[in-house]
Parts: structure tokens; sequence; C-alpha cells
């Protein structure tokens, strides 16, 4: 399998690295603001690590693990070596020097404006010429998975694209179109004022342009998980995937309706009026469909490899199920979480409900669920499943695989549970500190004193998970058997062109972006009048 | 292919009607959702600020309706109340916000420098306040009490600080106080 093992393994080892990290950080940020520790002296300090926090986990380790593992997928699934491996390491240098020039300002406290960069608050211009280069570095990979398929294509005429590369292919173009709207904020709006060229900024606007970004982004961070659902998952344990045309279905709606649905990020926003706010609180709801698509058809395949085992009843296969391996593991724990995490997004989105949870805990509490959780605990799955083929060498340690995903579920469940329920009660989210003295705040102490405990666990999880790994690169060297990808119960023999590609499903993206974003792009950025001098990050005012 | 064999076609069949049972529960539950935000949006049971207003942030404190002198709670001629507020690195103004009980309230409300938010405890009064635009949220409050009022949005370094308050006081009370106080507020 992958001829690129090197440039593959650059790229989850850095992703995987910079997670540790920002776990760390993350940790600390739940201890700190906690009961259990007094007043921090300078929250400064919070504010830095809540950015790096952010910047790592939203930016580069998700787009890190996606692109490693579209190039595995590339020369997997399309059974050919990866052609332009050495713009593949251009990206990762550039995304590389980017990640360290955002991030030597931030650890210096030039830039302390977190990850959704919040102008009129402006930080080190080189905090935002490194996210910019993270996300230049990501459109290398975005091309490479495009042309490489091209190539594929060309020499198989016809032949349905793997169901494998069609995901990921998708989340490619997702990413490219969804971070233009940060681009546009960054290189019109942010960057300019940075370097001192203009002075005034209208963050109105900006908020609208990021929100462009902010929500399909978490679809780009889902893909490589309902990749491995639909391809890793059916064959890990042991059985075939009940549809794939199905899957593909799945994708192609993600690529549509991922996109023109951010301003549901804006609810509570006076720049937007509500015939907008409407249209996108209708259009986030059409995004329940392909994760309940899934949702049914991973379930089914599932449900095959129970009955296969010899399960019977409604619920018999269930227990059937080969609970000892740590994939059957991953995806049940992902889908409760998917299920916990959606059921909470729902209320996110329902454009009434938001408003006694819009900024609090809640969603803090729901974002780590969703990604953390649901997103995050299959990145672990990938990447057990690959590193055998990316190191030649065996993963051995199947008790500690799946001790470290049982901590990462319970973990995330101890964690983000009492965050919803603070959240709920009214307590604001990024805060240093908290007065839990204050009689209206101390029944808030309990649940995060609780929700500390589950950082903890992980923690102690997210670094079980990278010594797992090491020891993998430690193991003796073995055969091992080419890298499989799932196969539907009926594999496909000819699918119709819209199901194959990409042209017309990129169309319609980008034509319900330019209707659903046009008139509020358009109309803020007409105005001249609502702009307002920056604030410098640590300037004395 | 082969010539179908009876029991796969059958359970084929089968399976195909479960999954579009399955896909059309997903069209309705989400036509559903719809329908019920559209349906207490319509009825304003709730819903999110619906037009857009603007003011020239740096002028706020020159002239216009926020001006510091205008700020507070003000009893309208039909009996309503408006309160006018704004928020700046690392407080509102007024930091304690008094409204009446059992009355309509508008809260208009803007930012002074960056983005802030307000957020009542215990209430789902909650809006962002962006520089440039003016927040309108409606209330009404039934119960005379003390509400805690963070800012729910990162404002830089302070932000953690940035706590005012609501009281609701008792309607007649309130009214009182409005023939003395041409705009209220409970800030020492």
């Amino acid at each position: 399998m992958p001829n690129s093992k090197r440039l593959i393994l650059a790229h989850f080892w850095l992703a995987f690295a910079g997670f540790g990290v920002a776990l760390v950080l993350g940790a600390w940020q739940m201890f700190v603001r906690s009961p259990l520790h007094p007043w921090i002296s300078d929250p400064e300090w919070y504010y830095r690590s809540l950015t790096a926090h952010g910047t790592v986990m939203a930016y580069a380790f998700p787009t890190l693990v996606a692109m490693g593992f579209g190039y595995a997928i590339t020369e997997a699934a399309l059974n050919q070596p990866l052609v332009g491996r050495r713009w593949a390491w251009a990206g990762w240098w550039i995304l590389a020097v980017g990640a360290v020039t955002a991030l030597v300002p931030v650890a210096l406290g030039n830039a302390s404006v977190l990850y959704t960069f919040y102008p009129p608050q402006i930080g080190s211009p080189f905090y935002y010429i490194g996210v910019v280069l993270v996300v230049v570095g990501s459109w290398f990979w975005v091309a490479l998975m495009s042309v490489n398929l091209a190539l594929w294509k060309r020499a198989h005429p016809s032949a349905p694209v793997p169901l494998a590369m069609f995901g990921m292919l998708g989340g490619a173009y997702l990413w490219a179109w969804t971070s233009v709207g940060a681009a546009l904020e960054l290189l019109l709006q942010i960057i300019p004022v940075a370097l001192g060229l203009k002075s005034t900024i209208d963050a109105g606007l900006a908020r609208v342009f990021f929100s462009w970004t902010l929500h399909a982004i978490v679809y780009f961070w889902l893909i490589p998980t309902y990749v491995a659902y639909y391809a890793i998952v059916p064959r890990a344990i042991g059985g075939r995937l009940y549809s794939d045309t199905m899957g593909r279905i799945a994708f192609v709606l993600f690529l549509v309706v991922a996109m023109p649905i951010g301003i549901h990020h804006t609810f509570e926003d006076p720049q937007v009026g509500a015939a907008f706010k409407f249209i996108h609180s209708a259009f986030t709801a059409l995004v329940v469909v392909p994760t309940l698509i899934t949702v049914f058809t991973i379930c089914a395949s599932v449900e095959i490899v129970g009955r296969l085992r010899g399960g019977r009843g409604p619920f018999g296969w269930i227990a059937a199920l080969p609970w000892d391996n740590p994939i059957m593991l991953a995806i049940a724990f992902s889908f409760v979480m998917l299920g916990f995490g959606g059921a909470g997004g729902i209320i996110n989105m329902s454009y009434q409900l938001n408003m006694p949870i819009h900024n609090t805990q809640w969603i803090t509490g729901h974002f780590h669920l969703i990604f953390g959780g649901a997103i995050v605990i299959m990145y672990f799955a990938i990447a057990y499943d690959l590193w055998p083929h990316l190191t030649g060498r065996p993963l051995l340690d199947l008790g500690l695989m799946r001790l470290q995903l049982w901590l990462w579920f319970v973990g995330m469940i101890v964690t983000t549970f009492p965050w919803h329920w603070v959240g709920i009660l009214g307590m604001p989210r990024r805060m240093a500190y908290f007065d839990f003295t204050d009689a209206a705040l101390a029944p808030e102490a309990v649940s995060v004193t609780i929700s500390v405990i589950g950082g903890l666990v992980l923690l102690a999880s997210g670094l079980l998970f990278i010594a797992v790994l090491l020891r993998g690169h430690l193991a003796p060297v073995r055969e091992v058997e080419s890298y499989r990808f799932a196969e539907a119960v009926h594999p496909p023999v000819a699918v119709p062109a819209a199901l194959n590609g990409y042209a017309v499903w990129i169309a319609l993206m980008i034509l319900l972006t330019l209707t659903n974003y046009g008139f509020p792009i358009a109309q803020l950025a007409a105005r001249s009048d609502t702009s307002v001098p920056p604030v410098y990050v640590g300037a004395q005012r | 292919m082969s010539a179908p064999d009876p029991v796969h076609a059958a359970g084929e069949e089968r399976a195909a009607r479960v999954e579009r049972r399955w896909a059309g529960l997903a069209v309705c539950l989400m036509v559903l959702l719809t329908g019920m935000a559209a349906y207490a949006g319509i009825h304003r049971a709730t819903m999110p600020q619906a037009r857009v207003e603007t003011v020239d942030p740096q002028r706020l404190h020159i002239g216009g309706e926020f001006v510091e002198s205008n700020l507070g709670s003000a009893l309208e001629d039909d009996g309503s109340v408006t309160v006018r507020a704004i928020g700046q690195q690392y407080s509102f103004t007024p930091t304690c916000i008094i409204v009446p009980t059992a009355t309509p309230i508008t809260i208009r409300a803007t930012s002074a420098d960056v983005v802030h938010g307000i957020l009542i405890q215990n209430t789902n009064i909650n809006t962002m306040l962006a520089p440039g635009y003016v927040s309108v949220i409606s209330a009404r409050f039934d119960k005379p009490g003390d509400y805690l009022m963070p800012c729910q949005e990162f404002c830089s370094f302070g932000h953690e600080g940035m706590w005012g308050k609501v009281r609701v006081v008792a309607k007649e009370e309130f009214v009182a106080n409005a023939a003395r106080q041409r705009r209220q507020s409970c800030a020492q």
C-alpha cells in the first residue's frame, strides 16, 4: 500500500504532536478557571492558551489528519502512486511554517484574539499570516486530490470512483470553498489593519465572513470520520457496507448544504436581518438528512455483522458484535456522541431555542462533544487502522487501544454533559475566572469541578493514544497485507455521472452560497459608517 | 448479472422499503422543525432581532440616543419601558439596569469599541453587541429580583470581569421613580 508512507506519517505526526500540546493547554484551562484553582493573577495567560488551543485544534490538527488520510486513500483506493508528491511535501512545509509563524506571536502574548479572530481586536500580523499559510498549504492538498482523481478517471473511463476517494474529495472541495470566507476576512479586512494600512474595520461584516467558514469547516472536520464510517468500519469488523449509493448521496449533500447555513452562528447578531437568519436556519435543518442517512446505513452495515456472527432478534445482534475490536468500540462511542451532540446541534440551529444558550458553555460543550468526541474518536480509529500499513509493523496493544477509547469516551461525556448544564444556567464561555463565591454562581461550582475531572481523563487518553502509536514504531517488522476498504453488499457496477463526480454539486454549492450570502455581504460591504478603529492586543488604553 | 434468486429479491425489496421509510422520516423531521421555528417566529413567541439598525460607533458619546445622559431605563408614553445601554471594555453603562415587573421592555444596546454580548442569566435574553449596529431585544419580567448580566463574548483580557446586573422592581416603584428621574438605573 501507500508508497508515500513518509509523507503520510509526517502529516499524521505533525497533527498528533499539535493535538497533544493543545490537549495539555485545554486541560490546564479547565482547571485554572474551576473552583479548584484560586484567582488567576494574570488572565491574559488564559486567553493566550485559549488562542493556541483553538488555533491548533481547529485549523492545524483536523486539516493535517484530512490531508494525511486523503493521500493514503488516493494511493490505496485508486491503487496508483500519488502524482505530485513533491507538491504535497511543499504543502506540508507551508503548513508547518504557517503554524509556527502563527503560534510564536500567540506564545509571546501578541495575538490573544482567539482562533475566531474577533476584530476589531487586532493582534500581531504574523498570527494572521501564519493562519493564511496553513490554509494555503492545505489548498495544495485539495488540488492534488483533484488532479490524482482526474488522472485515474482518464485511465478508467466510466468506472465508479471508490467511495472512500469520492468522500474525501467532497471534503477537499468543501474545504477549498469554505476557507474562502475567512480568507476574505483576513485578506480584505484584518491583515490590512494589522499592518497599519487601514485604520478602521467593520466588525459586523467580519462576523458574517467568518460565519461562511465557521460552519462548513465543521463538516470538513467531519468528512474523514464519515469516510471511516463508510469505508473502514464495515471491513474492520468483518462485514460489508449496506449501501454504496447512500454513501455517495450523503457526501454530495454535505458538499451542497453544509455551506449556505453559517449565518446560524449569528442569530443573535444585530448586523443580519431576520429573513436571512431564518433561511439559514431552515437550510441547517437540511444537514440533518445526510447524517440520518449515514446513521441508517452504518447501523445496517453493523447489524449485518452481528447477524453473520449469530446474533438473533431485534437486539441480540448487538451482543454478538466483535466488541474486542477497537474499531467496533470507536464506532459505537462515536455514534453515541454523535447522537447527543447532534440533538444539541438541532437546538442550536433552531432560530429560537438558540437564544438562551447562545455563547454560553452549552456551545463549548456541544462542539467538544461533536468534534472532540464523535469526530476525533474516529481519527483515533483511522490512525489505529492505518498505522500498520504505514510503519510495516502491527499494533499489538489491543488492550491499551480499547482502554484509550474507553477513557476518551467517558472523559468526553464527563466533560461535556456538565458543560451543557452550566450553559443552560447561563454561564458565559471564554472567561478566565468565575467568582464561585457569588450566590448566583455557586450552584455551578460542582458541575464545573466534575468537568475538570473529565478533562483530566481526556488528557490521559490523549497521551495514551500517542504512546500506542509510538510503540507501534518499535514493534517487530511483519508482512502486512495490502490496505483495503469496505466492499458494499452490492458493489457499484455503474454509477450515474452525478454520483461519480462533483461538477454539478460544486456549481450548486457556489450558487447557494451566492443566494444565501450575497445580499448580506453586499449590504454590509457597502456601508462605511459602521467601521471602528482597531483595538490592538496589549496596547495601553 | 445472474438471474435474481427469489429469496434475495424479496429481501432486497424489503430493505429498500425500510430505507425509503427512514429517508421519509428524516425529511419529515426536518420539515417539522423548520415549521415549528416559522410558527413561533410569526407569532413572536420569541425570535431573533428582525431589522438591522446602525449607529455611528465613533460618535456615540457626542450625540444621538446613546449619549451618556440618555442611557438607562426610560418610561415611554405608552407605558412600556425602553432600556438603553452600551458595552465597552470592560463594563456596561449602566452597570446595573433597573426594570419594572409586568411591563413590555425594549432593550436597545450597542458597543463603543469591540464586540461584546449581553446575557441575562435565567432568562432567554441574549444578544451580541457589535460596534456600529444597534441590538434590539424585547423582554418582560413577571417577578421582582436580581439577575446577573455577564458579557458573553470575548472582549480581550478583562472579559472575565465584565459583569452587569439587572434589578427587577415592582411596577409602582418604577413608575413613582420615573416622575423624579428621566433615566433610571440602579448603578451606584
